[in-house]
């Protein structure tokens, strides 16, 4: 059986650390890092697998950074 | 950055679904953390390049934050005096009446100090496109009081709350230039969830679309935050955005084909 599976890339550099993705992720996937980036916010980062490429936390990111992917996965 | 959560199988070209828009230069936008103004440039190239009208589309930036916007927006720029965006629009447009033109403002520039360029250009109906962000304050300057602001809002000349009976009523520009004759479309929009930011994608496909059929001036305000002028997070700040510009600023269409949408009244209770 396929699944729709999902996942995003996260330009971590250019992230501004406003945390709106966070708010529009409706599985949790998106969370602050401990780290920061050269210009010293902390960045946003994907933490788990439960990602379906819906595509809300791009849309809303004020600074366009991330970039979703979408593809049926085959599983048993 | 390659160490993040790793399923890269999927993280091929092929399965992009969404990515930021080739229109926007590559380079790190100047506004503050979480500020709407960089979803709504997004949003505003993407339907740019949707209609591949990137080549007929001369934008004309404002005075406020988004006076840098000919540094992100891939497209002819031209930048006006405070507030004199329509006039300058209108030069443009009958110098060129094949290209699609329009102006990018924020509240001081549109409602404040260009109230009658505002106004007249919209009464004459010009075939133009006016973006009018709002966020109740003077953003760029430091958060001072705005003709937009609500009212017992605080800002930083007013700084027990807009005191009306002294300061003035907020002004609803967006309600006011709907009974001109001259304006087609009329809507107000908010880009801080991902459902808003669909709809006013879709409100600026609409006006794009409606220019090139010549129908008259389209309007549309995005009602947007202001975390560092509003002293919040973004996400406080979205929030309070909500709870308090939204009953005053109610979304939604205003004037559609022409024509003003009917409010519903809200049943009365006895």
């Amino acid at each position: 059986m396929a699944k729709i599976k999902g996942d995003i890339l996260i330009n971590t550099e250019r992230c501004k650390g406003c945390e709106v993705c966070l708010a529009a992720c409706p599985f949790t996937v998106i969370a602050m890092s401990k780290e920061v980036n050269s210009k010293g916010y902390r960045f946003a980062m994907k933490v788990n697998d439960d990602c379906t490429g819906c595509t809300n936390c791009a849309l809303v990111c004020p600074d366009g950074v991330i970039t979703v992917y979408r593809a049926k996965v085959a599983t048993e | 950055m390659e160490e993040q959560f790793a399923k890269t199988e999927i993280r091929k070209p092929e399965n992009i679904v969404y990515k930021r828009t080739d229109l926007l230069v590559d380079r790190p936008l100047s506004y503050c953390p979480g500020c709407g103004h960089g979803t709504a440039h997004r949003m505003l190239m993407e339907v740019i390049e949707e209609m591949d009208i990137q080549d007929k589309t001369i934008g004309v930036s404002p005075v406020g934050c988004s006076v840098l916007a000919y540094d992100f927006l891939d497209i002819d720029m031209i930048g006006a005096a405070h507030g004199r965006a329509p006039a300058l629009a209108t030069a443009i447009k009958r110098m060129w009446p094949n290209h699609f033109v329009f102006t990018y403002q924020g509240d001081g520039d549109l409602a404040a100090i260009g109230t009658a360029e505002t106004i007249h250009a919209c009464n004459r109906g010009e075939n133009i496109t006016i973006i009018f962000i709002n966020n109740g304050i003077y953003g760029m300057t430091g958060g001072q009081m705005a003709p937009t602001t609500l009212p017992g809002m605080r800002s930083s000349t007013s700084p027990y709350g807009r005191d009306v009976p002294t300061m003035g009523h907020p002004l609803k520009i967006t309600e006011l230039i709907s009974h001109l004759p001259g304006v087609y479309y009329v809507t107000r929009q908010a880009v801080h969830t991902p459902s808003h930011v669909r709809k006013t994608k879709k409100a600026l496909r609409k006006a794009f679309e409606l220019q090139k059929e010549n129908k008259g001036l389209c309007f549309i305000e995005i009602v947007s935050n202001c975390n560092s002028g509003w002293k919040m997070t973004p996400v406080q700040s979205n929030k309070w955005m909500e709870e308090n510009m939204f009953p005053f600023y109610e979304l939604g269409d205003i004037k559609v084909d022409g024509k003003l949408i009917e409010k519903k009244e809200a049943p009365v209770k006895e």
